[in-house]
């Protein structure tokens, strides 16, 4: 016999979304209930597995009677509240916030919707000028240690990929500071805490305790980091040989979702294959065994079924 | 337990509990995925207790911390139990209405008081005073193991003294109080569940006294079942030493490398007169093979099910084409079959599947659409309209005696220590685990490259190092009542004094399985892989020579 299990009933909000009156159980972000109306809204460092950090401030709202636009992604309906999506001056913020993003960081391996809301908002990634040169060395900025203004053109994140073990590399010339892989690395999902975010304004960074090689950090290569990294700042080592090499070609992999082959937890894997090969593992973020997060093993360890092949 | 092979909870309950023990589970490194649930638990203010000879990276987020001596799990129960009797913490209620043999069982521990526990386990009064109160009066509790418990001469018995720890506190059948053995490999459920076991039909059905069960079997395979229970690993081995076996089929499994006294399993196996291994690799076992079947891979190259710790079938699928001569595990069965005489046609996994839906009562509601649809089903899910089932023995709090059922029996169990005795000669316990990055005798994982990676080392006590005068890194020979292996030492703060630690990682650097004793559960089959008294000797001068690179897994690390 299964006992069934009812969650206490909770009350319905009626407020408006762009005119339009919405009703929502109690407790729904602004986020879910306009993506309920099917307004596409913006995110960068929201995701469903993740406690929402109001990072990245992409996906804000004009709330009536709220002096600041709020983040949709973490504020909850309230009866009454009235919410305009697309005014004047959320499209201004959200293009502010684009053009900030797309002038300092490369977003060329961001998803499409990404170039599609760039294209929407007008965000002129070019406005600041062009790209100063990289600063030399971003991890030994302290906090407090800015030098003056620089007015030559736009500051960039630009830096040297950092490629200090076998299983992923880190390309911080594309991270947007969302948060994500910190929260999945902390209390979220691995509570490991080998990365958090270091130094302030324009210096801060993802960073190891003392910027140390990973292989030297507390990292234990579970990969959750890559999994919830929205801009392919985080990569399977695998992934960034292939595109160096120009072999990387999505569009003739294949993705099967199937079960780990060690322990026994059951933890679902999606094996992305190319030619036969496995080229990266990620697990859905929608199965409740586990919430799109693995171990070094399911993640990395899958090479073995592919060595056979080079044997013979 | 009570009947059904399987852990009564699921997942999501360790994250809605308010005590969990983890006991001989090192579950950050065995289970990490678990282990991210049962933290879920503890951020939302569940405590954790870790009882483990080791203080692991499991017990480094607990609350309490029980440093056991290897094998003394029986005596550390039973004090606990004499503890929630003594101190009138025991549920009555439910051990009247759900329970049976309860005044034997309070009889058996009435000696295992808390000094006494205290002695025979090495955890101080204190602390199996606090676990008791704790365990008695949380309002849900669960209580979780891995091979910690089932790695010893008497495993069975130490799973029986956990459960009347459940039993004596109603911390079964209820959500977010129950017993969560965690399986050590994707499958080892599932093989139980389809009657991998000596004295089972799949889904559970007893081959000797269920005739009914067997009847079904017979109807449909056209062919009678004998009501024979045969012989498990251990007693396979045994057979095979006194040349009643003398042929083996071994699919999926190393056992020239993880058996236990692993000299002996070796020139078992080299006896035989006929050796088939099927597997993905030319494993040892397979080297002392007379025919090699290659197989694909189970879990990325065929179509199939497996079975979860929380009871949870998933459907496997196939991702890759496998590589060479390699064939599906069913296609090489019913190719067997077929010369020998029996056509099984060429069933897809599917229609395998059908059969044990058609067979297996427990199973019967789980399609492959269902399965798909839903992301897996947890058994018994008897029909296709049935949503599996969260938790089980929920009828053990029925008011209805009808509904309730048999009532769930304690049992009456000694401790006894571990068979491989601590002496002058032997006077260091080492036992043996997994580390997070590899896996078993490192057949799948040493395929990969891991930043994490060391190689084989005889990890002790930083004190007992010092007093053996070892210098890290030093080469020793390690030396047990059954051989000897060489292994760096290395010094590991988590281990205590007169304790050591192994792998069973790397087989062909360190074969540590010479070293563990055979000596099996007679109930299980399990061999005492935790529990072996070994020696530390200097190898000299010669011995600080570096180990030559060539041994170290390709880009690994020391």
């Amino acid at each position: 016999m299964t006992a069934s299990f009812v969650a206490p009933p909770r009350r319905l909000v009626t407020g408006t979304i762009d005119g339009r009156p919405v009703t929502v159980p109690e407790g729904t972000t602004v986020l879910q209930a306009c993506r309920q109306q099917g307004i596409d809204t913006p995110t960068l460092c929201y995701l469903e597995t993740l406690t929402p950090v109001n990072a990245c401030r992409v996906c804000v709202v004009e709330v009536e009677g709220s002096r600041a636009l709020v983040p949709a992604c973490s504020r909850a309906v309230e009866p009454g509240m009235a919410v305009q999506t697309d005014s004047e001056r959320v499209r201004t913020s959200r293009r502010l916030v684009l053009e900030l993003l797309g002038s300092s960081v490369d977003l060329s391996l961001c998803a499409p919707e990404v170039r599609r809301w760039l294209v929407r908002y007008r965000a002129d990634t070019e406005r600041f000028g062009p790209a100063q040169a990289p600063e030399a060395a971003r991890d030994a900025a302290r906090p407090g240690h800015h030098g003056p203004a620089e007015t030559g053109g736009a500051e960039t994140c630009a830096q040297p990929v950092k490629d200090d073990n076998e299983d992923y590399v880190r390309d911080y010339s594309r991270c947007i500071l969302c948060y994500k892989c910190v929260e999945a690395c902390g209390t979220d999902a691995q509570n490991t805490f080998a990365i958090a975010v270091a130094g302030r304004g324009f210096g801060a960074r993802i960073s190891t305790e003392f910027a140390v090689p990973l292989p030297d950090s507390a990292c234990v290569y579970c990969g959750n980091c890559i999994q919830v990294c929205p801009t392919g700042a985080l990569m399977f080592r695998s992934e960034h040989v292939m595109r160096g090499d120009g072999r990387w070609a999505p569009e003739r992999q294949t993705v099967t979702t199937t079960i780990c082959s060690y322990c026994g937890v059951g933890c679902n894997l999606e094996l992305h294959v190319q030619d036969n090969s496995i080229v990266k593992v990620t697990s859905p973020l929608d199965h409740d065994v586990t919430r799109g997060n693995l171990c070094v093993k399911g993640r990395f360890g899958f090479q073995f079924v592919q060595n056979r092949r080079r044997e013979g | 337990m009570f009947g059904a092979g399987g852990g009564t909870s699921s997942y999501q309950e360790v994250e809605e509990t308010d005590l969990i023990l983890l006991w001989g589970s090192n579950a950050r490194e065995t289970h990490p995925i678990f282990f991210h649930h049962l933290l879920q638990g503890v951020r939302r203010g569940a405590r954790l207790v870790v009882i483990d000879p080791r203080r692991t990276v499991s017990a480094q987020w607990a609350d309490l911390w029980l440093g056991i001596d290897v094998g003394s799990d029986i005596a550390l129960a039973n004090a606990i139990a004499r503890e929630i009797i003594d101190a009138g913490l025991a549920n009555h209620t439910f051990i009247e209405r759900a329970t049976s043999g309860f005044d034997a069982f309070a009889a058996s521990v009435e000696p295992c008081t808390l000094e006494r526990g205290a002695r025979d386990t090495g955890v101080p009064a204190a602390a199996i005073r606090q676990l008791a109160h704790a365990y008695a009066r949380a309002d849900r509790a669960q209580l979780c193991w891995t091979l910690g418990i089932t790695e010893h001469h008497n495993a069975t018995d130490n799973v029986l003294a956990l459960i009347n720890l459940a039993l004596l506190t109603g911390h079964v059948g209820r959500y977010g109080s129950g017993l969560v053995p965690l399986r050590g490999q994707n499958n080892v459920q599932g093989g139980g569940d389809m009657g991998a076991i000596p004295n089972k039909l799949p889904g559970f059905q007893d081959l000797e006294h269920d005739r009914a069960a067997r009847a079904r079997f017979a109807a449909r395979w056209g062919a009678e079942v004998p009501p024979r229970t045969g012989w498990h690993l251990s007693e396979m081995l045994d057979a095979m030493d006194r040349g009643d076996l003398t042929c083996a089929y071994v699919i999926g499994e190393n056992p020239a490398q993880s058996e236990a006294d692993q000299r002996r399993a070796i020139r078992l196996l080299s006896g035989l007169d006929h050796l088939v291994v099927q597997d993905i690799f030319l494993t040892r076992t397979a080297e002392l093979a007379d025919v090699v079947l290659p197989a694909s891979a189970t879990w990325a190259e065929t179509e199939g099910t497996v079975t979860s710790s929380e009871r949870r079938v998933q459907r496997v699928r196939r991702a890759l084409d496998p590589p060479g001569q390699a064939r599906d595990d069913i296609a090489i069965l019913c190719d067997l079959a077929r010369r020998l005489g029996h056509d099984l046609g060429e069933p897809s996994p599917e229609a395998v599947w059908d059969e044990v839906r058609a067979l297996s009562p427990m199973h019967a509601g789980m399609s492959y659409a269902r399965l798909e649809a839903s992301g897996g089903l947890a058994w018994p899910c008897p029909d296709l309209d049935h949503p599996g089932t969260l938790f089980l023995h929920a009828r053990l709090w029925e008011e209805d005696p009808a509904r309730r059922g048999e009532p769930a029996p304690f049992s009456v169990v000694a401790f006894e220590p571990p068979v491989d005795l601590l002496t002058d000669d032997f006077p260091i316990r080492l036992t043996t685990g997994r580390r997070l990055d590899s896996f078993n005798t490192g057949v799948q994982t040493s395929g990969y490259t891991s930043p994490l990676r060391r190689r084989e080392s005889l990890d002790l006590a930083p004190e007992d190092l010092r007093q053996l005068g070892l210098t890290e890194g030093e080469r020793v020979r390690v030396v047990s009542r059954r051989g000897a292996v060489e292994a760096p030492v290395r010094a590991d703060p988590i281990l205590r004094p007169g304790l050591a630690f192994m792998t069973l990682h790397f087989p062909d650097q360190v074969a540590t399985n010479v070293l563990t004793i055979d000596a099996t559960d007679p109930k299980s089959g399990t061999a005492e892989f935790k529990a072996t008294a070994i020696r530390v000797e200097r190898l000299g001068e010669a011995a600080t020579a570096p180990v030559p690179e060539a041994v170290a897994p390709a880009g690994g690390r020391t």
